[in-house]
Parts: structure tokens; sequence; C-alpha cells
């Protein structure tokens, strides 16, 4: 099927079939936030035990597609064990990589590729072609964010 | 993009074309339903049966020349729109466009009485006894459920006061209650639903006594099913309550008559109707819209202002503050007349036919490996099939169709509520309408097949 295989990448569908670090955390210690893709009614529950400046463990629960539940596998691999400075330069990263141009938006031609580059991200490279499918690129985003408010409130808790 | 054969038709097309007065032609599946009871919005004789192949050549869209053809099961969302709506707006703003119910020449004459004639027609379409007083346009029918719940609400709800609704409504029937029970404190029923996707009635009287208005969707969007408006009318006019319906996705399917209903108001949308987005629909019994205040202010709802006060319009402008959506009504009354044209009943009959067909089809090729939400007999719901497929999300199934051109839609259709008590996240909904055949069917079918072998099923 033309396309599809550059959406559905053989180790997106891995991480769907057999997500990582799929389970909950304990509520202190770690912080809890909960992301809606209101589009598709997706929603994720990230856990994120932070220590001092170390993301010591993550968790994810929730229920998604393919892209949504494999990003957020991938997501919970790449970032478990770094500190949080590490953790917001991944975030960063990714979302800029699936960020678009407005103008692109606009066209119904498919996307040229993204602008930032994953190929140092391990697996979540093959979550590149999720650019050229605008409707996807919520899914694939839904755990960062919450992840990122995961961070939020732990810096939040420590500074108070 | 459509082919240039398509164009030469002009202005509001006869149309009486697209069906035959074939009643022979009737299929077998056609001729044993008429046999059983009638359902809500069939009759008993049997309907004449739409030309699908020529109905489909009235939609431009439907012709695009990219890659797969298009097959649009997505009407429930929104429908696509006949050539006739197309170009009577295009005339409209070619010809006659002026503000409405100010200018006194003869330019904003001719667009106010279009605008009018508009009106009429939907209000003839739904049974309205007096449309030029009880037919509102509106944005939408989430703007006409807002005026209700509002206006109604905030006239004659006190704190305490009970609210009965039921657990498949749309957002659109749903939020507005809540806002308001948020503002003054009015206590929210519901009716449950249950498994099979019907609504459990057997605490209706119950659940009904001391409510002072029902309000509730007449065709689940979702599941399809089709509300049995009779015993819930009959339970409202004992207990003396108001009843409003949500008709987004009923009026564009089946015969309705807001009188033989017995309903007090009717809420529905143009762009799921054939007609245009940005125009929608309240109808009310005169009396009821009498005894409610304005909902939104501003000009044409008024018949004076002072610095200290105003008096509002007669109806119904009193409900149409500021510039309505003049084309667009006017092409919603021209997607009015394209259903007159096609007879309410034959398009239930063959929606009936086309869902009876689907529901046989998919459990054929699919086996238990697709399963199908909302009532199992075609004749107890609409066009609407909501699906889920074994190891596939619904997004992704829909992904996967659009790549063969099947555009369905996926997620939670604006029903979060109905979607918990049906404990899914997302489904895949497939939803018929007049251009659609068993071809559709097919294809959709087929793109299941590929789906499922493309996510290792198979
Ligand atoms: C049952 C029902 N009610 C209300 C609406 C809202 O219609 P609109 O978005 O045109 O206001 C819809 C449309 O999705 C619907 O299906
Ligand atoms: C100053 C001013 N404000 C508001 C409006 C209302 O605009 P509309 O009818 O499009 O809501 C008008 C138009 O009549 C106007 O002249």
């Amino acid at each position: 099927m033309s396309g599809l295989e550059d959406l559905y990448r053989e180790i997106i569908l891995d991480h769907y079939r057999n997500p990582r670090n799929d389970g909950e955390l304990p509520t202190p210690p770690a912080q809890r936030a909960e992301g809606f893709n209101p589009l598709c009614g997706d929603e994720v529950v990230v856990y994120a035990e932070v220590d001092g400046d170390k993301l010591r463990d993550v968790k994810i629960a929730g229920q998604g597609c393919s892209i949504s539940r494999s990003s957020a596998s991938m997501m919970s691999v790449a970032v478990k064990g770094l500190s949080t400075t590490e953790v917001r330069e991944v975030i960063r990263t990714f979302k800029a990589a699936m960020s678009m141009h407005e103008s692109q938006l606009e066209s119904d031609e498919a996307l040229p590729g993204p602008r930032a580059d994953l190929s140092g991200l391990g697996d979540l490279a093959a979550l590149q072609g999720v650019v050229k499918f605008p409707v996807r690129i919520k899914c694939a985003t839904l755990s960062w964010n919450t992840l990122a408010q995961c961070l939020d409130q732990a810096e939040q808790a420590a500074g108070s | 993009m459509g082919r240039p054969a398509t164009l030469r038709i002009r202005g509001v097309r006869p149309h009486l074309a697209p069906y035959t007065e074939n009643v022979s032609a009737a299929s077998d599946t056609l001729a044993e339903s008429a046999g059983r009871q009638p359902s809500v919005g069939t009759s008993r004789r049997p309907a004449r049966r739409l030309e699908v192949a020529a109905i489909k050549s009235d939609f431009p869209v439907l012709d695009r020349q990219e890659g797969d053809d298009l097959v649009f099961l997505d009407s429930a969302a929104s429908s696509q729109k006949p050539i006739a709506v197309i170009e009577a707006m295009d005339h409209y703003y070619r010809t006659s466009h002026a503000n409405v119910h100010r200018g006194v020449y003869r330019l904003a004459e001719q667009a106010t009485n279009l605008y009018e004639a508009a009106r009429s027609k939907v209000g003839r379409f739904v049974g309205a006894s007096d449309p030029s007083r009880e037919i509102v346009f509106t944005k939408n029918a989430t703007e006409a459920l807002n005026l209700a719940v509002r206006s109604w609400g905030r006239a004659n709800l006190r704190q305490g006061d009970a609210v009965l609704l039921t657990e498949i409504e749309h957002h659109a029937n749903l939020v507005p209650w809540l806002m308001l029970a948020e503002e003054i404190g009015v206590e929210l029923r519901y009716l449950r639903v249950m498994s099979d996707g019907e609504l459990d009635l057997s605490q209706l009287e119950q659940k009904m006594t001391g409510a002072r208005v029902v309000s509730f969707t007449l065709c689940s969007n979702v599941l399809g099913t089709l509300v049995p408006v009779e015993p819930i009318v009959s339970a409202a006019r004992a207990a003396g309550a108001t009843v409003i319906a949500d008709g987004a996705q009923f009026v564009p399917h089946m015969r309705t008559n807001v009188r033989e209903l017995g309903i007090d108001m009717l809420a529905f949308t143009g762009h799921k109707m054939l007609g245009p987005t940005g125009v929608g629909v309240l109808w009310g019994k005169a009396e009821v819209l009498e005894s409610m205040p304005p909902f939104l202010g501003g000009g044409e709802m008024i018949s004076d202002v002072r610095l200290d006060g105003f008096t509002p319009a007669e109806l119904p402008l009193k409900f149409e503050a500021g510039t309505p959506p003049i084309a667009e009504a006017i092409g919603l009354g021209a997607a009015v007349d394209y259903l007159d044209g096609l007879g309410m009943e034959a398009v239930r009959a063959h929606e009936l036919q086309l869902v009876e067909y689907a529901m046989r089809r998919l459990a054929e090729d699919h086996g238990d490996r697709l399963k199908i939400h909302g009532p199992q007999d075609p004749e107890r719901r609409g066009g609407v099939l909501s699906m889920e497929l074994e190891g596939v999300h619904a997004h992704d199934l829909s992904q996967v169709l659009d790549s063969r051109g099947v555009c369905i839609r996926a997620g939670h259709h604006c029903a979060k509520p109905l979607m918990r008590c049906l404990r899914v996240g997302a489904t895949a909904r497939a939803s018929l309408y007049v251009y659609n055949d068993e071809s559709d069917v097919d294809a959709l079918s087929a793109a299941l097949s590929e789906a499922s072998a493309f996510f290792g099923l198979r």
C-alpha cells in the first residue's frame, strides 16, 4: 500500500504490539500526567519519577493508536535514566522534527521530510515518516507533551 | 476537478430525474422488510427505488479524478453537496445578494424573498404548521441546541429542577446542559444505554417524574440507534415535561413530521443533509418559542431599542440576531428540494437496504474479527456503522482505508460518555447516504481485509 510503509515501519508496529515500560508507578514519588487527543479519543498517562536531576523511571498507561502508543514506548526507552536537562533536549528535538511550516498545511501534496533530524535517537527515527501525515502528528507528540508536563510538575514539587 | 460534462447543468435541476417509479424492482430484502413491522420513519408501502448511479453524478466531488475513486462513507460527519445546492448559492451571489430584512431597494427585497422562501421550504420539509414563525435559522445544530437550552432553560428552570437526557447524546446536546447545570444547579438524569445499543426505557416513567424537560437525539451518531420517540413523548406528556429533540442524524435520512412526533422543539443542521455548512435550524412550536426570551442580542432581533432597553422582534427574527447565513439558508432550501425530489421514504428504504447488505457482507467477510456496535436489526438503526476491527486501532484503520480512497471517521464521534459506556476509546465509523451503493460497501470490506493483512492478522 503506497505511502503506508513510510508511516508504519516494522519497528513502530513492534513497539505497538510490545510496548516498553508499560504500566504505572506509585505517586508519589512519581509524577502522573494525562494527555488526550481530542481528535481520536486517545488517552495517555505518563508516570515519571524524577530524583534530583535525574529521570529515574518512566511508565506509560492508557490506550491509543499505533502511532501514539509506539511513540510513547520509544520515548520511554529514549529518556529513561537521562538528566532532566537532557530529557528536555530530546523532547525539543522530537517536537521540532514533528513540526512543519504553516504553508505545508495548505498543500495537498505529500510533505517533504522533517526539518530536525531524529537519526541520533535510535528507534525514534522510524517516526520521521509521520510528518507526511499531518493529522497523525498529534498522535506522535501526545506522550511527549504529557512527559513535559510531568517534568514541570516535578520541578514545581521540588521548588515548593 | 469535476468533468466538464457535469457543469452544463444550470440552475436548480429538476430533481425528479434520479429515481424511477419501479416498485416491482424492489429487492427481496426490501419486499421482505415491507412485510415486517413498520419501523420509525418507514411507511408500509414499498418506497420507490433510488437510482444511485444517477444520484452519484449529481455530486461533483465524487468525480474527483485522483488515484482511487472516492468512496465517501462519512456523511454522518458531513454530507457531500449536489450541483443543485452549489448552483443555488452561486446563482444567489451572482444575481441577488444584499442584506435581508433591511433595504427597501429591489435587490434587498429579492434576497429577503429567497431567504424567506428557504425558511418555508425547510419548515414544510419537517411538517411545521407555521414555517414563517416556527423555523429559526442558526449556524448549525449545536447553536440551535444552545438556543433551546439557554433560552428555554433559563426561563423555565430553577435550581433543583430535573432534566432528562440519555447516555447516547452528542456533546451538542450534553455540554449546553452541563453548562446550565453549573450555572443554575439543575439535576441531570440519564436514560441508560444497554449493551445492544438500545436505550433502557424500563425506568422511563420513574426518571421522567418531576422532570421539567427531556432532551434526546432521534438517532445516535455513533450506534445508529433509532430512539423510540413515542414512549418518551408519552411519558413526557404525562409528566408535563417539554420535549426537545436533536434531529441532526435523523432529519437527513427519515421522513420527519414534527407534529406526528409530538415534540416541542427540533434541532438539525444543514451540512449533514446535502446543504452547506454554516446553517442549522431550530424548529419550535410557535407558542413555545413565543414564551422564550431572546438568545443572542443585536440587530435584526429587535423591534425597538432605546438607551435603557429594547423590545424584541416577532418570531422568528427574535432569535436571529445579526446578519444571518443568507446564501447558506438558500442552499439548504435547494438541498431540501433535492431530498423531496428523491422522496424521504425512498431515501430511508435505500439506506435500510444498504445497511442490511453491509451488515451481511461485513459479517461474511470478517466474521468475529469485526464488531459492529449498536442494534443488530437494521430496522432499528440508521445508516451508521461503528466498527472495531480486532487488533487494529480505529485511527490506524481509517489511515489504511484512506490509502484506498475510502473515507470513514475514526474517534469518539463527540460522544465521550457513550464511548466510556461502550468501554472503547475510539471506533471507526462508516456512514451511508443517498449517493452510496453496494459498490461502496464492497470497497469498504475489501479495504478492511487489506488493513487486517497489513497489520499482520491473517
Ligand atoms: C447527533 C448530533 N447532534 C448534533 C450534531 C452537531 O451538528 P453541528 O456540528 O452541525 O452543530 C451532530 C454532528 O456531529 C450530531 O451527530
Ligand atoms: C457597527 C456595526 N456593528 C455590528 C454590526 C453587525 O454585524 P452582523 O450583522 O454581521 O453581525 C453591524 C452591521 O450591521 C455594524 O454596522
